[in-house]
């Protein structure tokens, strides 16, 4: 019987699960307190702009943006399956394809800071 | 003397006679301690005899006696009428399963699915028996111990909403066995057994709804084994796509 090629989403899967558990979280909690509390003065502009221009902070955000879209991608697919939806391949493609293509625009942008 | 009484709705199906399963119900005189599979062995015993089912060790052991009580998976000689009291307490075979008779259910596809994983020992070569037996520390037992404590009660394929949808899919304690094998530190059958665990079939379909764990008489927990054997597989297929030792065991 062949192999599955599952691995190479599932794997994305499984780091992006793990770090959403840890950071999701968090980042909603920051972005609440930027939007509606008294931002603390780590979170201002030049200091997040300082962050992503940095190399090692373009590293960080893209890995949580690009593995956040491949754990949501392959959570919905699942999920919708569990759900009764049978068309696998139709969610399959168009949520990885979001992720890929989230995946790429992260990089580009995070390129351009 | 009874101390309480059970309203037992038994799953009837006689495949000679009856074009579809019916329902029986049986009024029985239980004693406290009494477990569901007791009351059932007094239908057997004092009101019905033509009743069929499995069951031997009465003790959790031998895992006959699996079957759907109250509508889950549980074994009939764990589960004690005293939960039950003052309901009808429906029983039916194992769900996801063909019905051979009343609450007996058919099994070949597990016991084919669980020959495709090849639970044993697997080594590319034996030591001569001169060279005295396979060590193995307490750590190293510790590594598999729990899975070896699956009795084939089926009540985890009985839960898993996967092998409902999917009935190829090789399933929860199968898998678990291919698990128990593949962390023996005597085995090296891994990439045997990768051929039938990590195709589609094998992991792969399942979703971690984890209700294989929650079942499960024994705690074997099913689905952590299966989470493992996921790991494994994608650092396997990274291995062997990157060219760097897809054959290791």
């Amino acid at each position: 019987m062949a192999k599955s090629n599952k691995p190479l989403v599932w794997g994305l899967f499984a780091a992006g699960g793990t770090l959403t558990a840890f950071v999701t979280p968090v980042l909603v909690y920051v972005t609440l307190m930027a939007a509606y509390g008294d931002p603390p003065a780590a979170l201002d502009y030049e200091n997040i702009q300082a962050f992503a221009a940095n190399w090692l902070g373009k590293l960080a955000l893209f890995v949580v943006i690009s593995l956040s879209l491949w754990f949501a991608a392959h959570r919905l697919r699942t999920a919708l399956h569990g759900l009764g939806l049978r068309a696998d391949t139709a969610i399959a493609v168009a949520g990885y394809g979001i992720s890929a293509v989230g995946t790429v625009l992260a990089a580009y942008y995070l390129v351009q800071i | 003397m009874s101390d309480l009484q059970l309203e037992l709705e038994i799953l009837r199906y006689d495949p000679e006679q009856d074009q579809e399963p019916r329902f029986q119900t049986y009024s029985v005189p239980c004693q406290e301690e009494w477990v569901v599979l007791d009351a059932i062995n007094y239908v057997k015993d004092h009101i019905d005899s033509t009743l069929s089912y499995r069951w031997s060790c009465h003790m959790a052991v031998c895992g006959s006696c699996g079957m759907m009580i109250d509508g889950e998976p549980k074994l009939a000689c764990k589960a004690f009428v005293r939960d039950y009291v003052n309901k009808t307490v429906r029983i039916e075979p194992l769900a996801n399963f063909p019905i051979e008779r009343d609450l007996v259910s058919v099994l070949d596809d597990f016991m084919n699915k669980l020959r495709r994983v090849k639970p044993y020992l697997i080594r590319k070569e034996e030591k001569p028996l001169s060279e005295g037996e396979y060590r193995q520390t307490p750590a190293e037992l510790n590594k598999y111990k729990q899975y070896t404590l699956c009795i084939n009660c089926l009540c985890c394929y009985a839960a898993c909403p996967q092998y409902a949808l999917i009935p190829e899919f090789i399933g929860p304690a199968a898998l678990t066995m291919a698990h128990r094998y593949n962390q023996d530190s005597r085995d090296q059958g891994r990439a045997q057994r990768e051929e039938e665990t990590a195709s589609h079939e094998g992991v792969w379909d399942c979703a971690f709804a984890d209700a294989c764990s929650l079942v499960c008489p024994k705690h074997v927990d099913p689905a952590s084994a299966l989470q493992q054997m996921k790991i494994t597989s994608t650092v396997d297929w990274y291995l062997e796509h990157l060219g760097m030792g897809g054959k290791k065991s």
